[in-house]
C-alpha cells in the first residue's frame, strides 16, 4: 500500500475502525511497559541529584507531561489544518477527542511543577517564562473546549475549533518568546534536538523511556477514544450493525 | 471595496455614536476605580500605571469587538458580503479598520489623560502612546477572528474574552515592558519592533482567518 492510499484510507472512519483494534492494544501495552520501566528506573535506581537530592525525581512525571501538553496542542493544530483544507472526517473526531487529554496533561505539568517548585525554589508558583506559557496553554485548551460547547451544530463547532487551534498554534511561539522576555527562574529544556542533555545518561535515560511511554499512552488513549466516537457517529451505518451483530468479528 | 466598506461602517458608527464611545468611557471609569482602590497614593500608582492602562485597553477592546460583526450578521448583510464575487478579505479589513479607529487609535490619543489620572511620569508618555499605536492594530485584527467565530452565539461576550485574552498576551507583555523600561531609562527599541512585527503578521494573516471564521458562523446559522 502506497503512502497516498494509506492517507486516503486514514480519512475513512470505517477503515480506521477496522484497522485500529491491534494498534490500540499495541500502544497500550507499549505504554504500560515503558512507563512502568521508566518510573521504576527513575524513581528507584537513578542516582539522586547532587544539589536537589531526591526531589529532582519529579522530573520523571513533570517533563513527559509538559512535552505532551505542547505536542497535543500541535497535533490539534495539524488536525485543524486537515479539517479546514481537506474536510477530513477523522480530523474532526481527533479535534473533538484530544482537547481533554491535552488539558489534563497541561494541568499535570503545572501541578507537578508546583510540587517540584516548593522544595527547589521555595514557592509553589512563580510567574516565570515557562510556567506562564504553560498556564496560557491551559487557557488555550479551555478556549477550545468552551468554543466547541458553545456552538450547537457539530460540524460548525468542529471547523470553528479547527480554525482556533490553527490560530493558537501560530501564536504559541510568540507567546513563549514574549513571556521569556522576563528573567526566567526555570531551568532550560532537558531535551534539545541540537545538543546532548546536560545531565548524565543514568538520569536522562529513564526520562527518555518515560517520555516515549507517555507518547504511547497518548496514542493509545487517542485511538481508543476515536474508536468509541466512530461507533457513536456511524451507529446507523450497515457495517456497524453487522459488526455489533457479529459480536466483535468484522 | 476597502474604501466602500470603511465609509459605510464609519457612517453607521457615527450615527450610533454611543456604541463607539461606551468602551472608552469604560476605560476611564476602570482607571478611576483602580486609582481609588490603590488609595490614590501617587508613587505606587505611577509604577502600576502602565500595567493598569494596558490591561484595561485589552478589556475595552474586547467590549468594542463584540459588536464588530453583530449587526451585519443579524440583518443578513454579512451573508450577502460573503456571497459577492469579490473576495470579502478587503471588506473585512475595512470593518476592522473602522473598529481600530474608534478603539485602538482613540485609546492612543486618550492615553495621556488616563496616564495623568494615574500620575505616570510625563517622560514615559511617548513610550505608552507609541506602544499603543503599534500594538492595538494587532488587538483589533486578532480580535476580529474571535469576533467572527463567536458572532452567532448567545454566550458570545465571555467566550470572546476567553478565546482572545491568551492571544493578546504578547502585545501586553511588550507594551507594558516598553513603558516600564522607558521609566527606568533603558532602551525600548526592541519592544517596539516586536509590537510592530506582531501587528504586521496579524495584518497579513488575520483577515483571511476572520473571513474563514465568518463563513463558518454564517453557514451554521
Amino acid at each position: 500500500m502506497t503512502f497516498k492510499q494509506f492517507w486516503h484510507r486514514l480519512g475513512s472512519p470505517k477503515w480506521f475502525y477496522q484497522m485500529s483494534g491491534p494498534w490500540q492494544s499495541a500502544f497500550a501495552i507499549l505504554a504500560v511497559l515503558l512507563l512502568v520501566t521508566g518510573m521504576a528506573w527513575g524513581l528507584a535506581f537513578a542516582p539522586p541529584d547532587y544539589q536537589q537530592g531526591n526531589s529532582f525525581r519529579i522530573i520523571y512525571v513533570h517533563v513527559p507531561a509538559a512535552i505532551l501538553a505542547q505536542s497535543v496542542y500541535v497535533a490539534l493544530g495539524a488536525a485543524g489544518v486537515l479539517l479546514l483544507v481537506w474536510r477530513m472526517k477523522m480530523a474532526q473526531l481527533v479535534l473533538e477527542n484530544l482537547v481533554g487529554f491535552g488539558a489534563w496533561m497541561t494541568a499535570l505539568a503545572l501541578f507537578s511543577g508546583a510540587v517540584w517548585g516548593k522544595p527547589t525554589w521555595g514557592t509553589w508558583w512563580v510567574f516565570d517564562g515557562r510556567t506562564t506559557s504553560t498556564l496560557v496553554l491551559l487557557f488555550l485548551y479551555f478556549g477550545l473546549y468552551a468554543l466547541r460547547r458553545a456552538i450547537p451544530a457539530r460540524e460548525a463547532a468542529g471547523r470553528a475549533c479547527a480554525l482556533l487551534a490553527v490560530v493558537g498554534v501560530i501564536n504559541i511561539p510568540v507567546i513563549k518568546y514574549s513571556v521569556e522576555w522576563w528573567t526566567t527562574l526555570h531551568q532550560g529544556a532537558t531535551f534539545k534536538l541540537t545538543e546532548a542533555p546536560a545531565m548524565p545518561a543514568s538520569m536522562w535515560a529513564p526520562l527518555l523511556v518515560n517520555v516515549l511511554g507517555a507518547y504511547c499512552l497518548f496514542a493509545a488513549n487517542l485511538v481508543a477514544k476515536l474508536r468509541t466516537a466512530i461507533l457513536r457517529q456511524e451507529q446507523g451505518a450497515a457495517w456497524v450493525r453487522e459488526w455489533v451483530a457479529g459480536a466483535g468479528r468484522p | 471595496m476597502f474604501a466602500v466598506q470603511f465609509r459605510r461602517d464609519w457612517l453607521s458608527l457615527m450615527r450610533a455614536r454611543d456604541e463607539a464611545v461606551n468602551p472608552l468611557v469604560f476605560l476611564f471609569l476602570a482607571v478611576t476605580l483602580f486609582a481609588i482602590a490603590f488609595g490614590g497614593e501617587p508613587g505606587r500608582l505611577a509604577r502600576l500605571a502602565p500595567a493598569i492602562i494596558w490591561v484595561l485597553v485589552l478589556l475595552a477592546n474586547l467590549l468594542s469587538l463584540e459588536a464588530l460583526f453583530r449587526r451585519d450578521f443579524e440583518d443578513g448583510t454579512l451573508e450577502q458580503l460573503l456571497l459577492l464575487a469579490e473576495p470579502p478579505f478587503a471588506a473585512v479589513l475595512g470593518k476592522v479598520a473602522v473598529q481600530w479607529c474608534v478603539s485602538g487609535a482613540a485609546m492612543t490619543i486618550l492615553a495621556p489623560a488616563a496616564a495623568l489620572l494615574l500620575n505616570m511620569p510625563i517622560a514615559a508618555l511617548p513610550a505608552l502612546m507609541l506602544g499603543l499605536l503599534l500594538g492595538t492594530p494587532a488587538l483589533s485584527l486578532i480580535g476580529a477572528v474571535g469576533a467572527a467565530l463567536t458572532v452567532g452565539l448567545r454566550s458570545g461576550g465571555v467566550l470572546l474574552a476567553l478565546l482572545l485574552l491568551p492571544l493578546y498576551l504578547p502585545v501586553l507583555v511588550f507594551g507594558v515592558s516598553a513603558v516600564l523600561d522607558r521609566m527606568a531609562g533603558v532602551g525600548t527599541t526592541a519592544q517596539f519592533y516586536w509590537l510592530a512585527a506582531i501587528s504586521v503578521a496579524a495584518l497579513t494573516l488575520a483577515p483571511f482567518a476572520a473571513t474563514a471564521a465568518l463563513r463558518i458562523s454564517v453557514e451554521q446559522s
